[in-house]
């Protein structure tokens, strides 16, 4: 496997362009970003043991850059916690300790495979293990008293996402319940809750996949290598390519072939697809987004095509 | 499902690179009931402004084909969670999200049926704009009056009437405009400044995003262009600075010794260095120092809605739930009146005892009164309700713990604005906006 070039490239095209008749106006980055900083800034001030979920991929790259704008010159007041499903790609926990050495962070890991280790999890037949993800989170949750634990779930994700608060209200056992939900009005974010209860927050609830590619060039934040076209070993499972490896592929009458590829979203090896592409810098994935006629979700995850309220059951049970 | 992207040749391809391109972003909401079209003028306003996706409009298909459908229903694209129609509940606000090459957008899809003002006060809240929708055949209702004067409550700065299924009154002018001039002076009673009535067929595509063919005395913009062009960002150097202090930041750190700084966002106004501010509820008043902003580099002036860090000239005691003001500071208050609208099926009594949460303060308060509920539809007062039930609008008199620096709502939305929160469980009450309403 070779890897792209380094990253990020220039980031001109996402540059404002000068704004007509009111000096005062916003882009949509800015209003998205100062949208975002603030509900850090609210999770800081009310919260006692807040945690940001960090996989690697770019939307969680992304809060973290968020927050290291809220607070600066200080440190970010929280952690991150990662829920490693053992199926990562090297490049994605390369990535992950770079970062956390950098900005001299907290790293908590709640391992899938330890629970599979010691029998408390078991593989599934399909050897996805994205479902898999749901008790470690909720056991470091509890174990760690985290009261506030950052997303980077996007309402334009998915349709279970789209009724998503900022603040989302999640029981002892983790569950949302739609009854529960608080409405949300003017950015008065109420996140009271009950000892064992939490709340997840979503920061960027409002950003779509080409925002967060657009700020990602204006910001010339760093992303792991697999973002971008590169040749990998691929094969061909239900439509997708995904990346062979020790987790169980490619079975008996699936073929691997080299092919240029990147990753349009970044997750458990075993379920995430690689998309054709040959946009090896930021400005091409800008532009090859904005072109995209799939969803991010549906061009790339499995587990999100095993039924039409797959996201809905998993959000209910405590997923991210 | 390889292939990631389809190149439609030149004109595709400009209008693909417009797409990266930084714009300007507008939030609005959708008013309406089922019947007057709502869901197939959103998904119609999605689908030609090519937002949905092939996947998505894939799950459309056949979903329509399982219902018998020939056409794809296009009011599928919003349709609610499982767990909705299970429980036979309707979760407030659904939020979408398109762009064009003008401009960014998001809609507050707010259903029009079951708890609609509840939803439709939450989805306004914070709206720029809002789309009223009228069925062509039936023209100004109740209900079309109550989501009007949700919207002038809400204080939503510009109104569009969309006179839908002008297909079903083939396609006539006098129809068109009775409606417009009956829904215009209704707005104008309601205080609300701007008006925009668009003609159009949700169904047939006429007017939404493209202008229509059968409507030739029409001469206005079709409901896209005009949600694209509709100049939304007021100037914010009129309005007095309010900065509600969210965060202390206090490095400690050998570099930053003595640094200490107020983050928020700024709510209104423009501030600059060296301006005097004053710090509310406590009345010291000092002056701004400096201002940091979010990379990390000190700026001469903000403006809202930015997030900054400000620094102040002398040390006096800032903490979250602060306001720093310019001129003209609000005066303090413990007494609160306020219109509201109750949220939750728990009803609100005199003499209930709540948390009123305004800007970043939390404080205890008191019912102390109930003068009046209000009629959304036709304003009339009924004196003295027993109490305010979910959907209920009404005015309400608070007694704080401690004071708020609260604006009247009507002149700023955001310093104007609290919410009712139950003292046991958390849950959200009730949603206020200081003052009188009508």
């Amino acid at each position: 496997m070779t890897t792209a070039p380094s990253r990020p490239a220039a980031a001109d095209a996402a540059a404002p362009p000068a704004p007509a008749g009111n000096p005062y106006a916003l882009t949509h980055l800015d209003a998205l970003e100062a949208e975002a900083v603030h509900i850090f800034r609210e999770v800081a001030g009310e919260f006692e043991r807040p945690v940001i979920l960090f996989s690697g991929g770019k939307d969680s790259i992304l809060m973290l850059h968020l927050a290291l704008k809220a607070f600066r010159p200080a440190a970010v007041p929280f952690g991150l916690l990662h829920v490693d499903t053992g199926h990562n790609f090297p490049e994605v926990i390369a990535y992950r300790d770079r970062v956390v050495a950098k900005h001299g962070l907290r790293l908590d890991v709640a391992s899938v495979q330890e629970y599979i280790d010691n029998g408390r999890l078991r593989e599934r037949p399909d050897g996805t293990r994205n479902p898999l993800q749901t008790v470690p989170l909720l056991e470091a949750i509890e174990k760690n008293r985290f009261d506030a634990v950052f997303g980077g779930g996007r309402r334009d994700e998915e349709k279970a996402r789209a009724k998503e608060r900022v603040f989302s209200l999640r029981d002892e056992f983790g569950a949302w319940d739609p009854r529960r939900q608080r409405p949300e009005l003017w950015q008065l974010y109420n996140g009271r809750h009950t000892p064992g209860e939490h709340v997840r927050v979503f920061p960027i609830s409002n950003w779509t996949e080409l925002d967060v590619w657009q700020y990602i060039a204006r910001e010339r934040i760093e992303l792991p290598e697999i973002y971008y076209a590169h040749e990998r070993d691929v094969f061909n499972r239900n439509g997708m390519w995904l990346t062979a490896g020790e987790w169980g592929g490619p079975k008996e009458g699936e073929t691997v072939e080299r092919r240029l590829v990147r990753y349009r979203t970044v997750g458990d090896m075993s379920c995430t697809g690689a998309v054709d592409s040959d946009a090896r810098d930021v400005q091409a994935v800008i532009a090859e987004v904005a072109a995209s006629r799939l969803t991010e979700r549906g061009a790339t995850r499995a587990d999100d095509k095993l039924s039409e309220a797959a996201m809905e059951d998993r959000k209910r049970e405590g997923y991210f | 499902m390889t292939a990631t992207t389809d190149t439609t040749g030149s004109a595709g391809a400009a209008a693909t690179e417009a797409l990266t391109r930084a714009t300007s972003l507008l939030r609005f909401a959708t008013a309406g009931s089922v019947d007057d079209g709502k869901s197939t003028l959103v998904g119609r306003l999605l689908h030609d402004s090519k937002s949905v996706l092939a996947d998505q409009l894939e799950a459309v298909e056949h979903a329509s084909k399982r219902r018998g459908q020939e056409a794809p229903d296009l009011a599928l694209l919003t349709d609610g969670l499982r767990a909705e129609r299970e429980q036979g509940i309707t979760i407030d606000v659904a939020y979408r999200y398109f762009a064009t090459q003008r401009r960014r957008f998001i809609l507050a899809d707010t259903p029009g049926h079951v708890q609609y003002t509840r939803n439709m006060v939450t989805g306004a809240s914070t709206a720029e704009l809002a789309v009223v929708l009228v069925d062509a055949r039936n023209g100004v209702v109740e209900q079309t009056r109550r989501h009007l004067a949700v919207a002038a409550l809400l204080r939503v700065p510009q109104v569009v009437l969309a006179v839908n299924k002008m297909d079903l009154v083939d396609w006539a002018e006098p129809v068109f405009a009775a409606i417009a001039a009956e829904f215009g002076a209704h707005a104008e009673r309601l205080g609300v400044p701007e008006v925009t009535a668009i003609p159009l067929s949700a169904l047939a595509g006429d007017n939404v995003v493209e202008p229509s063919a059968h409507m030739d005395w029409y001469a206005g913009p079709t409901l896209l262009e005009h949600l694209e062009t509709v100049a939304v960002d007021t100037d914010p150097s009129e309005d007095p600075v309010r900065f509600p202090v969210q965060y202390v930041i206090r490095p400690q750190s050998e570099e930053h010794r003595d640094y200490r700084g107020y983050a928020g966002q700024l709510v209104s106004g423009v501030l600059r260095v060296g301006d005097p501010v004053t710090v509310l509820p406590s009345g010291l008043t000092t002056t701004v120092a400096a201002i940091d902003t979010l990379d990390g580099e000190e700026a001469e002036l903000a403006w809202a809605p930015q997030s900054v860090t400000v620094r102040l000239a002398d040390d006096v005691d800032v903490s979250r739930g602060d306001l720093i003001a310019g001129a003209p500071a609000p005066e303090p208050v413990k007494d609160v009146e306020a219109t509201v609208c109750h949220l939750h099926e728990r009803p609100l009594r005199i003499g209930d005892k709540v948390l009123l949460r305004h800007t970043t303060r939390t404080v205890r308060a008191v019912v102390k009164d109930l003068p009046y509920r209000l009629d959304v539809a036709t304003l009339e007062r009924a004196d003295r309700p027993e109490e305010l039930r979910l959907n209920d609008l009404g005015h309400v008199v608070l007694r704080t713990s401690e004071p708020l620096a609260l604006d009247p709502y009507a002149a700023n939305r955001r310093t104007g604005s609290f919410i009712l929160i139950d003292q046991a469980d958390g849950t959200t009450l009730t949603a206020g906006m200081a003052g009188e309403a009508f």
